[in-house]
């Protein structure tokens, strides 16, 4: 029978719309209020010092925006203007600066887009399959168009002595968060960031001035940055020590563990996003990225790694920045045990689950980047599981 | 070549934000603390989160403790057990404690908190005092139980192998599911519409689902609504503004929980200590028990002065000082009265 959708005037057709200015900053349209960064509140004692997940299922291309990327605090989001901001760097430098956020505009600008993930992402899955969605399971990640000033620019203003090996970055807000970084990488590629995705960065994200450390555990990415210290050594923190350090089977524990290596996972079908329709041509997404450069290729196996596909890649693959894969593929209707592999520029290829506990045991909280697998039933439903 | 952007750092600015402590005990102020001051200290400070002994309490993370369990299947990871560090502790107490009322200890408090946890982690007596001049003769058990970032040696060269594309392994059974574990929040299902008439659910049905995740609880009993329109609306805005003080510990409004400090809704008119399931101290029980109830009047004094009308309670606040900010304050705490 005809679609009435087509055969009748529908209200959007024949009455007016809203006019400019109804939202002068715009929000996604309400169909779209499901898209949104979700918590899983028995991880954390308190949502001031929490994690909540990016709606990594219903995205695509590889910029997250801004208002669904993931949050991290460990002492709340806090407010502070750009009028009150100040940067510091002290320590072993000829001379120790401070910074008004003006001042910073002033400086040589780049922009650049990086992925930051938090080390534990998908640091529940150590023990099993554990929470049913990509969203949960892989969502501690986002991907933005970073613009600001390189480190290398800041430090040399300050100059830096000869014995400064390290620099030691902290926030203004009431955690800090402290951590140590050599300066190589300081010098490397990392950048203060003002804006993201062309806008200035949200509250949440460190407004108005955050760290970017490429391809590095997203601990390290010090928001609402107020001072960099120029040292000798290793600061040893809380954050450095206590947290973010890898417990091993012998009792002891791998530390500067920085780099976050190639993963990918399959955002869709996923739990949150299964196949809706019957038997036929269905498009199977998602993401890759690798802290140690750029994706070279990404491989997807529909029976539980028995047999694997090169992906398609959907964009150009950046330097420590998410890349997008596609596989076109007729789906005859039979359950399929879905996976995807990321490979490197380096040859890094992800490693099964399996494969990393046997190394690391299940303990070591942080750095989970094995193969993930959904189940897909003969009614299109997908389920986080392990296979053997 | 500089661009000679940005100003010299004056000496006392310097001072003031690089208070960092490295673990040869660079960067330690003078000062000293005990472990019986220290005990003070903990009482009034650290143990609503982290347990009179330091053994944790609720979701909150133990500080002493669990030597010894670093292999075993759910080890426990505290000062004792794990950090390498003693400035670690130090420093962090200094920058980052108490949680919602950080930087606000004295030097010599940080010195007797940190003495008093080495007493709890069995490492000193209860006669020691901790100074700048003794702090790097502690050493924690677990110093040496780190190792550099290996990954590279012991990792790469299994997985950086040319990967295998077919008949990899043998057909694949299903060994966990995350259902079976069933601890994932509640979620919409996306779906869609298809032409050909294979879908099983209409778009609709996504919007549906996902307003009834996002729904609010019911509207307000009658009841609350007469006491709602008696308040001065201003008052209640005020008080909310000046409630982000007291969100760092205090929940308030529709699903209001007990966090650090209790669950505030329908404080006012109620018995003190009365959330059910909230560890007070035993000041606050006492004092509920001789009677105090909090009215506006209690609570106006409480608020002024946590200490004076409740002493040694473990509300680490300093109080309110202006009179019309704790009236918007009761206002606003009023305004949920349920």
């Amino acid at each position: 029978s005809p679609d009435p959708l087509i055969t009748e005037v529908q209200p959007y057709a024949s009455f007016l719309g809203e006019g400019v200015d109804a939202t002068p900053y715009g929000m996604p349209i309400h169909y779209e209020d499901h898209v949104v960064r979700r918590n899983v509140e028995w991880l954390t004692a308190d949502p001031i010092s929490s994690i909540n997940f990016t709606p990594i299922h219903a995205l695509d291309g590889t910029i997250t925006p801004q208002g669904c990327a993931f949050e991290r605090h460990h002492s709340g989001a806090i407010e502070m203007s750009k009028d009150e901001y100040r940067l510091m760097i002290t320590g072993l430098v000829e001379r120790p600066l401070v910074f008004t956020f003006g001042d910073l505009l002033r400086l040589p600008r780049v922009t650049r887009v990086h992925f930051c993930e938090c080390a534990a992402n998908s640091g529940m899955e150590w023990g099993g399959a554990q929470l049913n969605g990509a969203q949960f399971t892989h969502g501690m990640i986002h991907n933005m168009e970073y613009t600001g000033v390189t480190l290398r620019t800041l430090l040399n203003e300050a100059g830096v002595k000869p014995e400064g090996s390290w620099i030691y970055v902290e926030g203004h807000d009431a955690s800090s968060n402290g951590r140590s970084i050599p300066m190589e990488k300081a010098l490397d590629d990392c950048m203060i960031a003002f804006n993201a995705n062309g806008e200035a960065l949200r509250m949440e994200h460190g407004y108005p001035v955050r760290l970017v450390v490429p391809g590095w555990e997203g601990n390290l990415w010090v928001k609402w940055l107020r001072r960099i210290g120029v040292h000798d050594g290793p600061m040893e923190s809380r954050e450095e020590t206590s947290k973010y350090t890898d417990l091993m089977p012998d009792g002891r524990a791998r530390k500067w563990t920085w780099a976050m290596h190639a993963k990918s996972v399959v955002t869709s079908p996923s739990p949150q996003m299964p196949i809706g329709h019957g038997p036929g041509p269905m498009v199977i997404t998602g993401l890759a990225w690798s802290g140690l450069g750029k994706i070279a290729r990404v491989d997807v196996s529909l029976d539980g790694g028995v047999n694997w596909q090169t992906a398609r890649l959907g964009t150009e693959p950046g330097d420590k920045a998410v890349t997008r894969f596609y596989l076109d593929h007729e789906w005859d209707g039979q359950p399929m045990y879905v996976q995807s592999r990321a490979i490197d520029e380096t040859g890094y290829v992800q490693p099964t689950k399996e494969q990393l506990r046997a190394i690391r045991g299940l303990n070591s909280i942080y750095h989970n980047n094995g193969i993930q697998t959904w189940y897909v039933n003969e009614n299109g439903e997908a389920e986080n599981v392990e296979v053997s | 070549d500089t661009l000679g952007i940005g100003r010299l750092a004056l000496p006392e600015e310097i001072a003031a934000w690089d208070v960092a402590v490295m673990p040869d005990g660079r960067g330690l102020p003078e000062g000293r603390g005990n472990v019986l001051d220290g005990e003070d200290y903990w009482i009034e400070q650290c143990a609503v989160c982290h347990g009179d002994f330091a053994e944790g309490a609720g979701a909150w993370p133990p500080i002493v403790g669990g030597r010894g369990s670093l292999t075993d299947e759910r080890p426990l990871k505290t000062i004792e057990s794990y950090w390498p560090y003693l400035s670690t502790v130090w420093d962090y107490i200094n920058r980052s404690m108490p949680f919602g009322a950080a930087q606000t200890l004295e030097t010599d408090e940080v010195y007797a908190i940190t003495a008093y946890i080495l007493y709890s982690a069995g490492l000193v007596d209860d006669d020691f005092e901790l100074s700048h001049e003794n702090f790097t003769e502690i050493r924690l058990p677990n110093e040496g139980g780190f190792y550099l970032d290996d990954r590279a040696e012991v990792e790469f060269p299994e997985f950086a192998q040319e990967p295998c594309m077919s008949d990899c392994r043998d057909p694949v059974e299903i060994s966990a599911r995350a259902t079976d574990i069933d601890v994932t929040p509640e979620f919409p299902v996306i779906r869609f519409t298809y032409s050909d008439g294979s879908a099983p659910a209409s778009a609709a049905e996504v919007v549906e689902e996902a307003e009834e995740a996002s729904a609010q609880p019911d509207a307000a009993p009658e009841e609350e609504a007469v006491q709602l329109a008696a308040l001065d609306p201003e008052l209640v805005a005020a008080g909310e503004a000046a409630w982000r003080q007291c969100r760092t510990c205090h929940q308030l409004g529709d699903g209001a929980r007990n966090s650090t400090g209790p669950a505030l809704n329908g404080i006012v008119g109620r018995e003190a200590a009365h959330s059910d399931g909230f560890r007070y101290s035993p000041a606050f029980t006492d004092a509920a028990e001789s009677g105090l109830v909090w009215t506006e009047e209690t609570l106006d004094a409480f608020l002024e002065n946590p200490a004076g009308l409740i002493p040694r309670n473990r509300m680490s606040f300093r109080g309110v000082r202006s009179e019309d900010e704790r009236a918007a304050l009761i206002a606003y705490m009023m305004s949920h009265s349920n």
